[in-house]
C-alpha cells in the first residue's frame, strides 16, 4: 500500500489511502473546533447586548455587536461588595508581575551561573535542595506563610505578593538558568578567569550575552504563572491589592441584581488576553517553558 | 583585580597557605554569597513551613495557631469526616480520568498530527493554546457552556432535540465530572506537545527499517514507536498528577465545590477549614496528606530520572 520515495517518504497514491487521508484531516480540524469553541463562544457573549444571550444560542452570532459588557467589566461591574469594573485589579496584576518577574529572573540567572560555573563542594546538593521548591503543594505552605507576611508587614500588600512569587518562583527561573549554562563551555569561562575577570565582569561579559533565548523562556514561564495565579491571590491580598484572577471570581459570583453573562465573559477576556497575547506572540518559548518546568502545572 | 592577575595562572600550584588579597577573597565567596540568600530562603519557607504546617497539623489550632498540641488527634478528625473522603474520592475520580483522558488525546493528536499534516503548526497552536490560560478564566468559560440554561443543554435543545439532557454542573453526583471536562480540555494539548516533541526525536532509522520489514503503520507505532515513548509517558503522569492534586482554582470558579461539597477536592477542602471555617489544625493536617500524596508520585520519578542519568 505505500510506495517508499527515495527519500524515505511515504507516499500513498491508492483511492484507500486517500479517503483515510480526509479521515484523518476530518478529526483534527474537528479537535481544533473543540479547542477553539470556549473561545468563540467568550468573545461572541462578551460583544451581545443581553437581550440576545437568553432567547439565543451559544454559537447564534450577535446581531448587535457591542462593546458595552468591556467597558462595564473594565469599569463598572461588581466583584463583592465594589462596583468599579476589574480594571484596577488588572493593574494591580501588573503591578505585582512586572517586578516579581523581574526579580525572580535575575536572582535565577545568577544562582544558575553560580552552581554551573563556579561550582563548590556542595553545589549540586544545594541545587537539588532548591528544586524542591518546584514540587511541593502550595497548600502546605499557606498558613505558614500568611502569619510571615503579618510579622514582616506586609499582610494585604502588593509587596507581599511580589515576595511569595518571587520566593517560590527562584526554583524555577534557577533550574532554567542552571540547565542552559550546564551546556555553554566552561572553558569560555576559565580563560576569562585567567585573564583576571572576576565573579560578576564574567557573568556580565560572557554569559548574560548569550543568554537572551533562556531569559525569554523564564520571564514567558514567570509571567503566565504570576498572572494566572488564584491561590496565593485570594489567600493574600486584601481589597485593594487583589490580582485580576481573584477579581474576575468575584465578580462572577457576586449574586447581587440580573447575571450578565456578557459582563462576565468580557472580565474573563480582560483577565486571559495578557497571556493569550504572549502565548500568540512567542509560542515557541512558552512550550519551551512549559516542558523545561512543567512541573509547577 | 589588575593584581590577581599574575598569580591567577600559578594559582594552582602555589600553596594554599598563600596569604591573598581580600578582593582574591572575596572572588572566591562571591558565588557562595550571590547564592546564599535563595538557599536560606529555600531553607526557611520551603522546608521551615513544611516543618510549621506539620507542627500546626498536631496541634487544636483553630481560629489562630495555637500550639497545644494533641498528637495525631486531627489526623483522626480528618478521618472521621465525610467531607474530607468526599474530597479524597473526587481526587481520585478526577484526577484518575484527567490523567487517562489527556494522555489518550494528547497521543491521539499527536499521532495524527505526525503524519506529515499541512498546516501542522496553526493546529498545534490551537490545540495549545488552552494552557495558557488561568484555571480561573477555563473556570468561567466552562460554567457558562455548562449552565443547562444558557450553554451546551440550551443549545442542542433549541436544535429540536427537547429531552437532551447535559445539566451535571448542577447535579451533586456528576459535578466532578464537569471538572474533568475543563481540565482535559485545558492540558490535553499540552500533553499532545509532549508526545509530539518525543516522536520528532525517536529515530528515523528504526522506523525506516520496520517499514524494510514491511510492518503496517498502525503496527510500527503499537511496537515500535510507543514503546519509545515511555519516558514522554511518564514525565506527562507525573506532571498531570502533580496538576490534579494542586487544582484549586478550576473548582473554585467552575463549581465552587457544590452543589454542596459534592465536587470538593483536597485543595479546595484544605482552604476552606484553614482560612473560612477556623480549623488550622485540621487543615493543616489536609494539607500534610497533600504533601505526602504528591511525594508518592514524585520520589519513584526523581529516583528513576537519576538512575537513567546514571546510565546515560
Amino acid at each position: 500500500m505505500n510506495s517508499r520515495t527515495p527519500d524515505g517518504v511515504i507516499r500513498r497514491r491508492t483511492p484507500g489511502a486517500r479517503v483515510l487521508r480526509a479521515v484523518l484531516y476530518a478529526i483534527l480540524i474537528a479537535a481544533a473546533l473543540a479547542y477553539l469553541l470556549p473561545l468563540v463562544v467568550m468573545v461572541m457573549t462578551s460583544i451581545k447586548p443581553l437581550t440576545e444571550i437568553t432567547p439565543g444560542n451559544l454559537l447564534s452570532l450577535p446581531q448587535a455587536p457591542t462593546l458595552e459588557p468591556w467597558l462595564k467589566a473594565w469599569g463598572g461591574a461588581c466583584t463583592g461588595m465594589r462596583c468599579d469594573g476589574v480594571g484596577g485589579y488588572f493593574w494591580n496584576s501588573i503591578a505585582i508581575v512586572v517586578p516579581a518577574v523581574a526579580i525572580s529572573t535575575l536572582i535565577g540567572a545568577l544562582n544558575g551561573y553560580a552552581l554551573t560555573k563556579w561550582k563548590f563542594k556542595g553545589s549540586e546538593l544545594v541545587f537539588a535542595l532548591m528544586l524542591f521548591g518546584c514540587f511541593i503543594p502550595f497548600q502546605v505552605v499557606l498558613l505558614p506563610m500568611a502569619q510571615t507576611l503579618g510579622w514582616l508587614g506586609l499582610a494585604s500588600s502588593r509587596s507581599g505578593l511580589i515576595l511569595v512569587h518571587v520566593v517560590f518562583g527562584i526554583a524555577f527561573t534557577t533550574l532554567f538558568f542552571r540547565n542552559f549554562y550546564v551546556a555553554i563551555p566552561d572553558e569560555l569561562v576559565s580563560a576569562a578567569k585567567l585573564d583576571g575577570a572576576g565573579f560578576l565582569r564574567i557573568f556580565w561579559r560572557i554569559l548574560l550575552p548569550v543568554s537572551a533565548p533562556i531569559i525569554v523562556v523564564s520571564i514567558i514561564w514567570q509571567f503566565t504563572q504570576i498572572w494566572n495565579d488564584f491561590l496565593f491571590g485570594v489567600a493574600f491580598s486584601g481589597h485593594d491589592t487583589q490580582p485580576v484572577t481573584v477579581a474576575l471570581n468575584n465578580l462572577v459570583n457576586t449574586s447581587t441584581g440580573a447575571k450578565e453573562y456578557n459582563v462576565d465573559m468580557a472580565a474573563a477576556m480582560i483577565a486571559a488576553l495578557p497571556t493569550l497575547v504572549v502565548y500568540v506572540l512567542a509560542g515557541k518559548y512558552f512550550v519551551r517553558g512549559l516542558t523545561a518546568g512543567a512541573v509547577k502545572g | 583585580m589588575a593584581f590577581t592577575t599574575g598569580s591567577a595562572a600559578g594559582a594552582r600550584s602555589a600553596p594554599p597557605r598563600q596569604p591573598r588579597s581580600s578582593s582574591a577573597r572575596l572572588q572566591a565567596w562571591l558565588p557562595k554569597l550571590v547564592l546564599a540568600p535563595s538557599v536560606a530562603v529555600s531553607l526557611f519557607f520551603v522546608y521551615g513551613f513544611m516543618i510549621w504546617t506539620f507542627v500546626l497539623s498536631l496541634t487544636n489550632s483553630r481560629m489562630l495557631p495555637s500550639y497545644n498540641f494533641v498528637g495525631f488527634g486531627q489526623y483522626a478528625r480528618l478521618m472521621a469526616n465525610e467531607r474530607w473522603w468526599v474530597a479524597a474520592s473526587n481526587l481520585a475520580v478526577f484526577g484518575g480520568l484527567f490523567v487517562m483522558l489527556c494522555l489518550v488525546i494528547g497521543a491521539g493528536l499527536a499521532i495524527l498530527l505526525d503524519q506529515r499534516i499541512r498546516q501542522e503548526g496553526a493546529l498545534r497552536t490551537l490545540y495549545l493554546y488552552p494552557m495558557a490560560l488561568s484555571f480561573i478564566v477555563t473556570g468561567v468559560v466552562w460554567k457558562w457552556l455548562l449552565n443547562p440554561g444558557l450553554g451546551i443543554q440550551a443549545m442542542v435543545r433549541g436544535w429540536g432535540f427537547e429531552s437532551f439532557n447535559f445539566d451535571w454542573l448542577v447535579r451533586p453526583e456528576m459535578a466532578v465530572y464537569t471538572l474533568v471536562i475543563a481540565a482535559v480540555w485545558q492540558a490535553s494539548g499540552f500533553v499532545m506537545a509532549l508526545f509530539l516533541a518525543g516522536l520528532r526525536g525517536i529515530d528515523d532509522e528504526i522506523i525506516k527499517a520496520a517499514q524494510l520489514d514491511g510492518a503496517s503503520l498502525p503496527r510500527i507505532y503499537a511496537r515500535v514507536i510507543l514503546p519509545c515513548l515511555r519516558p514522554v509517558v511518564f514525565s506527562a503522569v507525573m506532571i498531570l498528577s502533580h496538576i490534579a492534586i494542586k487544582s484549586f482554582d478550576l473548582v473554585v470558579a467552575l463549581t465552587g465545590g457544590g452543589p454542596g461539597y459534592s465536587s470538593d477536592l483536597p485543595a479546595t477542602f484544605m482552604y476552606a477549614h484553614a482560612f473560612t471555617r477556623a480549623q488550622i489544625g485540621l487543615g493543616s493536617a489536609s494539607a500534610m496528606l497533600m504533601l505526602g500524596g504528591v511525594l508518592a508520585i514524585l520520589v519513584p520519578y526523581l529516583y528513576s530520572e537519576l538512575r537513567s542519568k546514571r546510565h546515560e
